[in-house]
């Protein structure tokens, strides 16, 4: 029978979850890493034993760690992340320019045909890439380099690359989204970029239609369809069907349109599930209510999913690399909170169970759905 | 012989158990012993050090002797304690955060 591994990342280290296909029973190691934070753990397609982790700490800097063996035994692999060049500065919190500094990686995308090529999101916001395994690290400038760069300014988190999407019909084409930038698009797998924020409206900068300085925090696509994206923004939930060119505001019937993870159901590209958050200044459920909403029409009209999960007195945030979905029919859908539960629905959403309750606050989830 | 004590954190990454014990041709200097732990461990560059322009990280300290000789120039010779290996070289995390 086939099985889910889940990778999840926390404030105190990385646990890796395993169940079988009927994802009821559940295996918990960990923790990897103790005490480090780790910001995402993520599965190569191209070989699923080979998983990938960024394991870093203020004091003690960046390390990326690699399993060739699904996790069980870890090594470390190269940590150098320099910038090309002269950095340059963008703006600091209080408007004054600030030099380009690196503070960790929070994203890790793996190749899907490559398993030593890896992708690499980071903070002060850029994009590497390694092509050895992990050896070595070198950034592709030209996002960084973007005329728009000087104008970037970090978010509550810091000024972070925290999604990165390729294509799956075609390598050449990246996404990736920056707090507080806004999401880029690349044609020519990370040479040149171009801003896609066409629509975004943020009423919270100078001019809340610019081209740049809008805080996106997650996209998603589903595979079948990928000039179609999902976002969801500091506040608003919005939807492009152009591979960026425009978005429109597909927030409907949502509580609050306010939230970080958003992900689509892996075998019907129309749904969408985000995990509406009371405000920018207060970031736990409404009223105390932990929910899901599912979107089976791409946006606008939302449900709220709630079986299972708790409807009193919850006050935890779900981050925006928390989210997940598993391959397999139905689809599971997995999210960690920063209060330490790990919830899994093995039926799209409809119920929801909780695998673990008491990790260090999660900060990212991902699914392996294993043959 | 140089002892080092390095902080819980660094000795899991390092796959070491106590003290790091290096031999150092020369002056006895935090850049010295800096170099030989690196070369020794690897994956410790980075860690201690900022890449590139080896300036020490911002939360980690260097004490000698009980002296904290973390603002000291890294050329600066180290006692001569340190340097006969009766007190260790201690790289220290600072005390922050949760």
């Amino acid at each position: 029978m086939s099985g889910v591994r889940v990778l999840v990342g926390t404030r105190k280290g990385a646990f890796v979850l395993t169940a079988d296909g009927r994802r009821d029973r559940w295996d918990v190691a960990g923790p990897f890493f103790a005490g480090w934070e780790i910001y995402h753990v993520k599965g190569s397609p191209a070989d699923p034993e080979r998983l990938w982790a960024s394991q870093s700490s203020s004091w003690f800097g960046q390390q990326i760690q690699r399993s060739d063996d699904g996790g069980k035994t870890w090594e470390p692999v190269g940590n150098e992340f320099r910038y090309e060049g002269v950095p340059g500065t963008h703006q600091w919190y209080d408007g004054t320019p600030h030099p380009w500094e690196f503070a960790r990686v929070w994203h890790l995308e793996p190749s899907r045909t490559d398993p030593d090529f890896v992708y690499a999101g980071v903070e002060d916001a850029a994009l590497f890439c390694s092509s050895d395994g992990g050896k070595s690290w070198r950034e592709l400038p030209g996002l960084r380099e973007h005329g728009s760069g000087p104008a970037w300014q970090p978010g509550a988190g810091g000024m972070c690359l925290h999604t990165i999407l390729v294509d799956p019909t075609n390598a050449q084409r990246l996404y990736i989204a920056i707090s507080a930038a806004g999401a880029f698009r690349s044609d020519d797998a990370g040479k040149t970029w171009q801003p896609i924020n066409r629509g975004l409206v943020s009423e919270q900068i100078p001019n809340p239609t610019a081209e740049v300085g809008h805080c996106v925090h997650r996209l998603a696509l589903h595979p079948s369809r990928p000039n179609v994206l999902f976002m969801q923004k500091h506040w608003d939930v919005m939807r492009s069907d152009d591979a960026g060119e425009s978005w429109r505001e597909v927030s409907g019937n949502l509580p609050t349109d306010f939230g970080f993870p958003i992900d689509v159901h892996a075998h019907e590209p129309e749904t969408i599930y985000v995990v509406p958050i009371k405000s920018d200044s207060e970031h736990f459920p409404l009223d105390g209510k932990l929910q899901v909403w599912r979107s089976r029409s791409g946006g606008d009209e939302w449900e709220a999913l709630t079986n299972g999960l708790p409807q009193r007195d919850c006050y935890v945030n779900v981050l925006r690399d928390a989210m997940a979905v598993d391959a397999l029919d139905p689809c599971g859908v997995y999210f960690g909170t920063t209060g330490g539960q790990v919830y899994v629905s093995p039926n799209a959403g409809d119920r929801w169970e909780p695998i673990v309750r008491d990790l260090p606050p999660v900060l990212s989830v991902e699914v392996q759905t294993l043959p | 012989m140089i002892r080092v004590a390095l902080p819980a954190h660094l000795r899991t990454l390092a796959k070491v158990a106590g003290e790091v014990r290096l031999e150092i041709a020369g002056d006895v200097t935090p850049r010295a012993v800096l170099d030989a732990l690196e070369e020794r461990h690897p994956v410790l560059r980075g860690a201690i050090r900022e890449h590139g322009t080896l300036r020490r990280r911002a939360f980690v300290r260097f004490f000698a002797c009980g002296r904290d000789v973390s603002h000291e120039p890294p050329d600066a010779p180290l006692p001569e304690a340190i340097a006969k290996g009766d007190e260790p070289f201690v790289v220290l995390g600072a005390m922050a955060g949760g």
